[in-house]
């Protein structure tokens, strides 16, 4: 009855989504990978096409990063208090690295899983995940350092997923 | 009685969800599945994957900061 090969997921036809991932920013990388990892827990065909600055994401070895300059939304919860930091803060240098370790800290403690964590999974429900042939080219990434699983694809690739899902997300 | 219990307490969206759908794989059809959490969000998350997915929620409580779901799994 289910067309899901576990027999676990939709209860209807199989739907489909496709998200376009193109930030690579700690912060930013959540949104992609939570929907994803969701969708296909839901019985959900899902692929993620990533270009840009969202193809680092597929690094074997990732050290994500946040920033607080020019981000005035980005209000840490601090001694009690939400605190933005002023952007000529932002730009000390190292200012970035304690931002990034400290938004990890409260991932790890808060329950939150780690990029890491929802990458795997997405490779483990069969998440379609395409790096961006062009942006490899660009930005001189090879194959081999990208994690397993992956294909190579372009805008067509995208388009032809795209054309035939219920939902497509850009990110 | 479950047929089988997940912890998925102290986890934060999305784990509980795709923590619960991998273990549902490993459930008979026709059995259950007691899904614990502390995550206040799951209440709404639980039906919505109930829902979405035609497994049954049979179940559903709460004990203090503990959600629990009883899900039956279909076909």
């Amino acid at each position: 009855m289910s067309p899901q090969g576990d027999g676990a997921g939709s209860a209807n036809a199989p739907k489909s989504m496709t998200i376009i991932v193109t930030k690579g920013s700690l912060d930013w990388a959540y949104p992609p990978f939570i929907l994803g990892t969701t969708a296909a827990a839901m019985g959900v065909d899902v692929t993620m096409f990533f270009t840009f600055y969202g193809l680092p994401l597929l690094l074997k070895k990732l050290d994500l990063q946040v920033t607080p300059l020019g981000n005035p939304a980005m209000k840490m919860p601090m001694m009690g208090m939400h605190m933005v930091m002023p952007n000529i803060v932002g730009m000390i240098p190292g200012v970035d690295a304690v931002a990034s370790k400290m938004m990890k800290n409260m991932i790890a403690k808060k329950g939150v899983a780690s990029i890491e964590e929802l990458r795997e999974m997405a490779v483990d429900a069969d998440v379609n995940m395409i790096a961006c042939q062009m942006t490899m080219d660009l930005f001189e990434y090879k194959l081999e350092d990208m994690i397993g699983g992956i294909k190579l694809g372009g805008a067509a690739t995208y388009m032809e997923n795209a054309l035939k899902s219920d939902i497509n997300l850009y990110i | 009685m479950a047929d089988q219990v997940l912890d998925a307490k102290g986890l934060n969206c999305p784990l509980p969800i795709i923590k619960t759908k991998k273990m549902l794989k490993d459930v008979p059809v026709g059995a259950t599945l007691e899904v614990l959490a502390t995550d206040p969000g799951s209440v709404a998350d639980f039906a919505a994957f109930c829902r979405t997915t035609g497994n049954e929620m049979v179940e559903q409580s709460q004990d203090g900061a503990v959600y629990r779901f009883l899900i039956r799994r279909a076909a």
